[in-house]
């Protein structure tokens, strides 16, 4: 199999690195080699966050190529543009409905785009956009929308369900596990 | 076999393991720090801690190897600068048990002021360097590192950056081979680098060379792999993947130890080749040694790829115009998301005050280094680390033997105080310089993601550990009379201190203290809310440059609850009161003493 990539994309804290560690341990599982990057240091601060996963028979680079990934998860829709030069023309562009004003915009020096949606459905293969933020909060925390996001994304791969299951099983806190098969669940269901 | 992803640090720490490492040091530094935070994992085994810095790091494990135990050293690129003076003697010296330097170096500068190349220290200090392509890799580079330190009596370095540091990859665990058992055997000759032996010493290193460069030809890990054409492709570290998905017909040669040079290796693999591609990060190493060894052959290296920056398959498929780069969305239209100083960060109320009283801020290596950007702009100069107190004292007496003074200050972490500011603030009072040192002291090295320093309490470890109070080692171990101390929430108080010592025409030292917000959040305390008829859009509050304020549609601040940790500085600059705590009864009144913004609204 020719090598795939998938982008995770948001701000740092929204627990991007969990499940960019949830998707590669799944992908492994199911037998591909799997190489994932992430960086790590300044950007936790409130900065943009990315980690890529590419999965196939042999991997070599950790990092997509420009145009090439065919699944861009994003958690906040800035980011979902900031990366859309990575997603292939016919690539599918996964993104929370949230907005989170970075500081040069809350400080009002600069403008939060306006026409977000329009762009992504410009250039990409497909858009869904999916409330996770707010879908999180209504399951009672909205640290939850990380896995809200992998549900849906795993709705689009064709990956045995039961390894998600399994793999969340066995990564997340005991005291957490019930939050986060719902929050699962409720990304695998949602039809927009 | 077990199978495991691991990044490349937690790969590093597992070949510490497997390969019988006994002890282990370091000082935090992006892209390195997990290294050690692994090691602990095996801490009944491993002896692992935090030195103060690089050098004290380094010297400890050179000392372990002394006994024969298997040592290593972990730290960033820019830290192997601190370290040099060691890493120098280590080289003379050699090692008893294997000694193991970790160098972890950040091509495109991620986290970092520079992005120099540490394969040069290891030709400068003459060691050999290896540089993993993977995770699965840098555990065996490990094991193979402590061999060739042991068989070779030399210090070797592993060469990481931040792409094999942070990218996972499967790895096949292994049973830990049985460490030596130290004994401590004087070995004057060797360890007391008086120059009568340094001289002795200095020949054995020469013919050390030799060896190590005949080893080279032959290591296992400096693999060739047959190509479909008589292009071939020479690379180290990650960038040999970036090449694998370029060039699939190419023959390569992986440099797993691209120095001693294999010469011989590399002229056998050029032989049936006409043109050479050589890919590596950072500076033309390989390249130098390669058109050296082959004169005649076609190389393209830093002539075609980038010099700057972390490379990539784009950028090599770019160099050679192979592939159309152009975006189809141009990312430089829309706002950029820099990191900031958290919600609740107690370094917000220093930079304000410092901004707006206009003073000239030497900053230092921190969290608090994010105090430069908009809108606090508070930090005109940072160079490295401890430099904050030093280039404070050169401009205070260069513009004193011309008759002139500027309002300036240092600023300086506690982490970075104990790495290496001591030195620089023992200088200011033994020159008599009349500079303000800030300390800001959370009692924690925050930006590497929270390790613990000599002022925790605590090792890394876990154990309990003396606690280095600054205020009592700057008041009475320096005997500085004017060290005042201040809690980062109180904005008055940090004020009329600044005013008060920028004046003053004698040394003076202000520790801001209070716990990082990310460890300390109480989750009692209460947020803060915009009481908006009293707000008067006047901005001030947006000055902070905190995360949680911004406006709405109407001009007005407006507070993110989720974001808010109640720590009250806004409601300080405000002056109109119309900031203050809110709880599930609305807004407090705004009566509010600064003890009660000082507890977080519940004193």
């Amino acid at each position: 199999m020719k090598t795939k990539s998938i982008l995770i994309c948001g701000v740092g804290g929204q627990g991007i690195l969990t499940a960019s560690d949830l998707l590669s341990d799944v992908l492994l599982l199911a037998g591909f080699e799997v190489k994932k990057s992430e960086v790590h240091g300044m950007s936790q601060r409130g900065g943009d966050v990315i980690s890529t996963v590419r999965y196939g028979d042999e991997v070599f680079s950790p990092l997509p190529s420009l145009k090439e990934t065919e699944f861009i998860l994003a958690f906040e829709k800035l980011e979902a543009l900031r990366n859309i030069n990575y997603l292939s023309e016919k690539g599918i562009m996964l993104v929370n409905d949230f907005e989170w004003p970075p500081l040069p915009v809350a400080s009002g020096l600069e403008k939060y785009p306006q026409d977000i949606d329009a762009e992504l459905k410009k250039l990409a293969g497909e858009v869904v956009l999916i409330p996770a933020t707010r879908l999180a909060t209504e399951l009672g925390n909205e640290k939850a929308s990380n896995v809200i996001l992998i549900g849906l994304l795993a709705s689009r791969m064709d990956i045995d369900r039961q390894l998600w299951l399994d793999v969340i099983v066995r990564k997340v806190p005991p005291r957490f596990k019930e939050l986060n098969l719902k929050a699962f669940e409720t990304g695998f269901a949602f039809r927009s | 076999m077990a199978k495991e992803l691991l990044s490349g640090n937690e790969a590093i720490a597992r070949g510490a393991y497997e390969a019988g490492i006994t002890f282990a040091s370091a000082y935090p530094g992006t892209p390195s720090t997990e290294i050690l935070e692994n090691v602990v994992k095996y801490k009944d085994v491993i002896y692992a801690q935090w030195g103060a810095n690089e050098k004290t790091a380094m010297e400890e494990a050179l000392g372990a190897s002394f006994t024969g135990a298997r040592a290593m050293v972990a730290m960033k690129h820019v830290g192997l600068n601190v370290a040099a003076d060691p890493l120098f003697s280590a080289s003379y010296i050699g090692a008893t048990g294997a000694l193991i330097i970790i160098s972890a170096d950040d091509p495109g500068m991620h986290s970092s002021q520079n992005e120099q190349d540490n394969r040069h220290y290891a030709m400068a200090a003459k060691i050999p360097v290896l540089e993993p392509v993977d995770s699965q890799e840098a555990k065996d580079m490990m094991i193979e590192a402590v061999a060739i330190s042991e068989a070779y009596d030399t210090p070797v370095l592993i060469r990481m950056t931040t792409r094999t540091s942070h990218s996972r990859s499967a790895v096949e665990l292994r049973e830990r081979q049985t460490p030596p058992v130290p004994e401590y055997q004087s070995d004057f000759l060797k360890r007391n680098l008086l120059p009568g032996n340094a001289r002795r010493r200095h020949v054995a290193v020469e013919e050390r060379q030799k060896k190590l460069a005949a080893f080279s030809d032959d290591f296992k890990l400096n693999t060739i792999r047959k190509g479909k054409s008589r292009v071939g492709v020479v690379a180290s570290g990650i960038s040999y993947q970036y090449g694998r998905e370029v060039f699939p017909e190419a023959a390569f040669l992986k440099l797993a130890m691209p120095y001693p040079f294999p010469v011989n290796l590399f002229r056998r693999f050029a032989a049936e080749l006409d043109t050479i591609y050589i890919l590596e990060e950072n500076d033309p190493i390989i390249e130098t040694f390669a058109r050296l060894a082959a004169p005649d052959k076609k190389i393209i290296g830093k002539d075609v790829f980038p010099l700057l920056g972390e490379l990539s398959q784009d950028a090599v498929q770019a160099s050679l115009a192979l592939k159309d780069m152009t975006p189809r969305f141009d990312c430089n239209t829309i706002p950029r998301r820099p990191p900031s100083l958290c919600a609740g960060c107690p370094h917000t109320a220093l930079f304000y005050n410092l901004n707006l009283q206009k003073v000239y801020s030497r900053g230092d290596i921190g969290c608090y280094t994010l105090g430069a950007l908009p809108p606090l702009s508070a930090m005109d100069t940072c160079v490295d680390m401890g430099a904050s107190i030093t280039v404070l004292l050169g401009i205070e007496k260069a513009l004193a033997k011309a008759g002139k003074t500027i309002k300036q200050v240092a600023v300086i972490g506690d982490s970075t105080f104990f790495h290496s500011g001591i030195t620089g603030l023992v200088d200011i009072i033994y020159n008599q310089g009349q500079s303000t040192v800030v300390i800001l002291d959370n009692s924690i090295t925050a930006m590497t993601g929270h390790q613990e320093n000599p002022g925790s309490g605590t090792t890394l470890m876990g154990e309990e550990a003396r606690r280095i109070d600054i205020v009592k080692l700057v008041r009475d171990g320096l005997g500085l009379e004017h060290t005042y101390e201040v809690d980062g929430y109180d904005v008055k108080a940090i004020k009329e201190l600044l005013k008060r010592e920028i004046l003053r025409l004698e040394p003076s030292v202000i520790v801001v203290r209070r716990p990082c917000i990310l460890l300390y959040r109480k989750a009692k305390w209460s947020p803060m809310g915009v009481d908006s008829q009293k707000c008067t859009s006047c901005k001030v509050c947006l000055r902070l440059g905190c995360p949680a304020i911004s406006t709405d549609a109407y001009d007005k601040a407006v507070i993110n609850a989720t974001l808010c940790s109640g720590c009250g500085v806004c409601a300080q600059v405000c002056a109109f009161k119309a900031i203050t705590f809110v709880d599930e009864k609305g807004l407090h009144s705004n009566n509010i003493t600064l003890e009660t913004y000082l507890s977080g609204g519940r004193s």
